[in-house]
């Protein structure tokens, strides 16, 4: 079957962002910007499909700037077959993305679709869920475990007090969380050949999507600091001041 | 203004989470009505017409809502939706997995994971791990939001007497069907509802000294959570996860024990009203955001503490 994979350009986990002085949004210029995170288990799952025989092909695609063909680029090293960027400088809200992967949706067929469950800069949770809603595909959201059974997809779901296992029929959508697989590294060789993999790019507007929001930031600002406090030596001492200070046990 | 509030329920009962999303419904201001979907729910729906300043609870009891499968829940959210100014749910997983799929039917965007409610149209919520917070405004004709519980107090479960309306609506999608559920069980309280918490790190080595842990949770009440690291190691399973990508808690007292502090785990704690931090490294970031630290090995310093408390 044909995977298809999304990949985000967000800044990298390990950056430690800062709100602007003028409260517009995060300081962005020459920080790290790599593939979220939950991105890279999609990718890697989709590989892990096509290691076992399942996947044919795999196809990822990135809706953003120019720059996310770095990514794009990455999932091509790390086993994608080829690329898709829907390009666009704006920064588009969950359902415009939605609505741009329903457009590759449409166009290539995949059987099945995996995106991160969130990504780590709007932190937002929803891409997943909406492309589900747009296509009338199910959803598998919260992946820890994705197994193709005839024409059945059975993905078992972190949910908050446990695991929940949902039987979907196929073309589905799944989102991956944090278990569902570890990713690999690309190695150097594999890297020089995605330089040579094919990668397309098209417009919002050429798919005829349209990019419109319901929401605007006001602004953003920096969260309440919380201060140190002190430090106690002992044990003895701690118990005293949750008992007789903090009043908390 | 009429505001929807989606119920979460589980065995029978309202979850609390509910009544935190009602109470930031109550802060949109207009009559808040509940809509509880499920399968033999009338029990929920008599519970959820208690909760304080409810006005309607609107029942909808069919096969096809058991397990809240978001293929057959949404279509009858989005059906509701259209005589609401607002649709919320709790950003549980449950919240989370349905309500983007609402959305993108009404073809507005979600606000995700409200902390504060400004005004009708304008919210608070946090982005980059909770390093930053945003202000944004909808001009969608229905707005719809996940609240993520420990910004909002909990409306009192009792003191209401709502109306209680069933809905006829069967969406079957036929889409998807529920397998199992493999349900964690625990006599300790539930992690986003305990008052106290108790959390380890990657400083714990492995899953089996977690039993220290347990041994003081259960002393004190405590529900026991852990890091991403812990949990990325294999120590204990990803519903433990406490953090950005995990489950964002703020009990009375959170004791982080053995764990480095990164920035990922500080976005799902430095709410709680008192932070401990027992760490062997005086210089791990937790202690920046502990109201007190204490410097020791763990494994003299949790099983005293169990002793002492």
């Amino acid at each position: 079957m044909k995977v298809l994979v999304a990949v985000k350009r967000v800044v990298d986990y390990n950056v430690k962002v800062r709100v602007k002085a003028d409260n517009s949004g995060v300081d962005l210029a020459n920080v790290k910007m790599s593939m979220n995170p939950f991105c890279e288990i999609a990718v890697e799952e989709a590989v892990r499909l096509k290691e076992k025989g399942v996947a044919t092909e795999i196809v990822a695609v990135a809706v953003g700037p120019t720059a996310a063909q770095e990514q794009l680029r990455t999932a091509l090293a790390l086993g994608a077959d080829r690329a898709i960027l829907v390009e666009t400088a704006e920064e588009l809200n969950s359902l415009a993305v939605a609505k741009a992967l329903k457009a590759i949706v449409d166009k290539e067929q995949p059987q099945l679709v995996i995106l991160g469950k969130q990504a780590i800069d709007s932190d937002n949770n929803q891409t997943g869920q909406m492309l589900a809603a747009l296509t009338g595909y199910a959803q598998g959201t919260f992946a820890s475990k994705v197994e193709v059974a005839g024409d059945k997809l059975n993905v078992t779901r972190e949910i908050d007090g446990g695991l929940q296992t949902v039987s979907l029929n196929l073309p589905a959508i799944v989102t991956t969380d944090l278990r569902l697989n570890e990713p690999r590294y690309a190695s150097l060789p594999n890297i020089m050949k995605a330089k040579k993999k094919p990668l397309e790019t098209v417009t919002p507007d050429a798919l005829g999507v349209s990019t419109a929001s319901t929401t605007k930031t006001v602004k953003v600002e920096a969260p309440a600091a919380r201060s140190a406090g002190i430090k106690v030596k002992s044990v003895a001492e701690l118990v005293e001041k949750l008992k007789n200070e903090a009043k908390v046990i | 203004m009429t505001i929807l509030v989606v119920a979460e329920h589980e065995n029978g009962a309202v979850a609390p989470a509910t009544l935190n999303t009602v109470a930031a419904a109550a802060k949109i201001g207009g009559d808040v009505h509940v809509l509880v979907a499920g399968q033999n729910v009338g029990g929920v729906a008599e519970s959820a017409a208690k909760i304080a300043g409810v006005a309607k609870v609107l029942v909808a009891d069919n096969a096809a809502y058991a397990h809240a499968l978001p293929e057959n829940v949404a279509p009858l959210i989005v059906e509701l939706a259209k005589g609401y100014s607002h649709v919320l749910a709790p950003a549980t997983t449950n919240g989370k997995n349905i309500l983007p799929r609402v959305a993108a039917l009404l073809d507005v965007d979600q606000i995700s994971e409200i902390v504060s409610v400004e005004s009708a149209d304008t919210f608070k919520r946090p982005i980059y791990a909770g390093n930053a917070i945003a202000t944004v405004q909808s001009s969608a004709a229905v707005k719809v939001i996940t609240v993520r519980t420990t910004g909002f107090d909990a409306v009192a479960a009792e003191g209401g007497s709502a109306a209680v309306e069933a809905v006829a609506a069967a969406h079957d999608a036929g889409k998807s069907a529920f397998v199992n559920e493999e349900l964690a069980k625990s006599d300790r309280p539930e992690l986003t509802a305990a008052k106290i918490v108790v959390s380890g790190g990657r400083g714990m080595g492995n899953g089996d000294n977690f039993k220290h842990l347990y041994a003081l949770a259960d002393k004190l009440g405590a529900a026991v959570g852990a890091s991403r690291a812990a949990v990325d190691a294999g120590f204990v399973p990803n519903d433990m996860q406490v953090g950005q990508t995990g489950k964002i808690v703020a009990p009375q007292l959170y004791i982080a024990v053995g764990i480095s502090g990164a920035i990922q785990h500080l976005a799902g704690m430095k709410d709680s009203k008192v932070i401990v931090a027992i760490n062997k490294d005086e210089e791990a970031p937790i202690f920046q955001v502990a109201d007190y630290g204490l410097v020791a090995d763990l494994f003299e310093a949790v099983p005293e503490l169990e002793k002492l408390v």
